[in-house]
């Protein structure tokens, strides 16, 4: 086992190494200087060919790939064009409101999702079963934003019991950081809500037909404590590969949510970046997130290697 | 009389087992209706989609608008759907938006099956690719797919050509995974490798005993794809960075929107109400489709 830990640990190397190639290469891509975006509309072609000489820029590609990329390894990931400071300081700043929202969104979609995934296998066929599956179709097919909208109507326009936008940081006060972020994270569970229950239900429904099942009820084991004893734990994997997988798209609703709600973190970052065409922040956001999916999913596979007993390689 | 016999023996068809799917026909439907609006836009009581009408600006749904013709002449029409911040009917954008959103599902949808189709062959086939060509799908996954799709529009001009392209290409690696996992179980088949054994050439090989197994399962993917493409089309014209704004697109008549949200919802509503259904449309269509066409597949998780 210790062997796998350690192959699959080792394959994320490649990944990450090739997600660092791409992302370099796409700036590289674009049509527009960097040095003739960092001087400006005013400069001269002298002034353009120093920038270029001090990013080194006029070095061959590979050795530039190989500067960038041990800067990188060692946390520098260049200067921000559009804010004229470090951009590992600019995803510093960023960090705080996007863990808060991810965070908490994650919390409250498996607290939902997972007991609605268990009842609809468990009353299999169900009117019940049936709605809340038809609830998870509609959940991950109206967008974000839509969502997002609506609540701020409901809750902060019509009834004005909720801030309708913005983000007050966890050290001014732990409740109006949690009433400003009670809208966004509704908003952005209902994807995994709909995503967490639909795969609950299919582990669920798997398992419920074993025989274990079977004897745990002719113990004489009440109902609750065979689905979310017996059951739900041998569910579990399978559920906690979706939730890893779906990271990705948390991500992505990371991006709109903040928009919506205007919340200053990373998301926000990576669209006025993209704006500003702020090539190194649009660089560093991405191979930070990609970083972090690769490293989830990574955490998810060692997670359920080490846990559950019937998984062996 | 060996027709009768046919008829009898002949498993039930993918045909009789997709007219029997609520999902199938209700999502088809719903999908056949907003083709139907997005063909028949121009004829369905609209106005130009971009004409400003400085006038009749932020109008509320079923307000009365009046303006002079040509001629002079007063013409009375009723904003259905109110008006944006211009003065544009939002009814007409929306209804006009129906053909830029279907138009990028589909072709996103298409184009991605089509090039994953040709790699998914040719990494399942050419032994020494496979791993290179599989290493670099592995490193596009790993960025997630609207990061991806943000970072590509950044790269070209803003236009309904780069939208597509930014869009395809993180679809790419989902199609090519489903075409390689199908090619290497199609070839352990023993016709298929009886074929290998008379001597069949590749390409023929491919055309008739690989390609068929493979479209099923693509059928449905494109359409999951196509309703991923049309939500990740209007995200990225609502974050300002997709289609140009004077473009009606669902997405575009949203952001114009935002700054008058508290008081006009209306510029939002109508909008995501259209996009919403149609994605559920398209959505439903594919799980309605996966079902009928390739009960062995797969839930989508």
């Amino acid at each position: 086992m210790v062997a796998y830990i350690l192959r699959r640990i080792l394959s994320t190397i490649p990944v990450m190494f090739i997600v660092a190639v791409l992302v370099f290469l796409m700036l590289r891509l674009t049509p527009a200087d960097p040095a003739a975006i960092i001087a400006g509309d005013f400069a001269n072609d002298q002034q353009i060919a120093e920038i270029r000489e001090r990013l080194g820029l006029d070095k061959p590609i590979v050795t530039q790939f190989f500067v960038w990329f041990s800067n990188v390894l060692a946390g520098d990931l260049g200067e921000s064009f559009f804010y004229k400071k470090s951009v590992s300081d600019l995803i510093l700043e960023r960090l705080e409101p996007t863990l808060s929202l991810s965070l908490l969104t994650i919390v409250l979609a498996v607290l939902i999702a997972v007991p609605l995934g268990v009842i609809a296998a468990y009353k299999q066929g169900s009117a019940l079963d049936r709605i809340i599956m038809g609830f998870s179709v509609l959940g991950f097919s109206i967008p974000v934003f839509v969502i997002g909208y609506i609540l701020i109507y409901v809750f902060s326009i019509y009834f004005q019991v909720l801030p309708v936008q913005g983000y007050q940081r966890i050290g001014d006060g732990v409740l109006g950081w949690l009433e400003r972020l009670v809208l966004p994270s509704i908003t952005l569970s209902v994807v995994f809500i709909a995503l967490i229950a639909r795969m609950t239900r299919t582990s669920m429904l798997e398992v419920l037909s074993e025989d274990y099942i079977r004897t745990a009820r002719a113990k004489g084991q009440t109902e609750p404590r065979v689905l979310f004893r017996h059951a739900l734990g041998n569910a579990a994997v399978p559920i906690l590969t979706v939730i890893g997988l779906t990271i990705a798209i948390l991500i992505g609703g990371v991006v709109v949510t903040e928009s919506v709600f205007t919340i200053p973190g990373l998301g926000l970052l990576t669209v006025d970046a993209v704006l500003a065409r702020d090539y190194p922040t649009i660089q560093a956001v991405i191979l930070l997130f990609s970083f972090v999916y690769v490293l989830i999913n990574l955490m998810v596979d060692l997670a359920y290697t080490v846990f559950d007993p019937r998984i062996r390689y | 009389m060996a027709d009768g016999l046919n008829v009898v023996t002949r498993p039930p068809s993918a045909w009789r087992e997709l007219r029997r799917s609520a999902a199938v026909i209700f999502g088809g439907v719903l999908v056949a209706v907003m083709i139907g609006i997005a063909i028949l836009a121009p004829f369905l009581g609209t106005k130009d989609p971009a004409a400003i009408d400085p006038a009749n600006r932020n109008k509320v749904p079923g307000y009365e608008v009046v303006t002079r013709d040509d001629d002079g002449n007063r013409v009375r029409s009723i904003a259905r759907f109110g008006t944006d911040s211009l003065g544009r009917d939002i009814y007409s954008r929306v209804v006009y938006g129906a053909r830029i959103s279907l138009m990028v599902g589909l072709s996103v949808a298409l184009i991605s099956v089509l090039i994953g189709l040709a790699i998914g062959l040719v990494a399942g086939y050419v032994r020494w690719l496979d791993g290179v060509v599989m290493r670099l799908m592995d490193g596009l996954m790993a960025i997630p797919a609207i990061l991806l799709a943000i970072a590509l529009v950044s790269l070209f001009r803003a236009g309904l050509f780069s939208v597509i392209v930014a869009i395809v290409v993180p679809e790419i690696p989902r199609v090519v995974r489903l075409v390689r996992s199908i090619v290497l179980s199609v070839r352990e088949e023993p016709y298929v490798e009886a074929a290998i054994t008379v001597g069949t050439p590749v390409p023929v090989l491919l055309w008739r005993h690989v390609l068929p197994n493979t479209l099923a399962p693509l059928i449905v993917q494109g359409t999951f794809i196509c309703a991923a493409a049309i939500l990740v089309e209007a995200i990225l014209s609502f974050l300002g960075i997709g289609i140009p704004p004077e473009i009606p697109t669902w997405g575009n008549i949203m952001a114009e929107g935002r700054t008058l949200f508290r008081v006009f919802p209306h510029n939002i509503l109508y909008p995501g109400l259209f996009l919403a259904v149609t994605v559920l449309a398209v959505n439903m269509l594919g799980d309605g489709l996966r079902d009928a066409l390739d009960p062995k597949m797969q839930r989508r998780f």
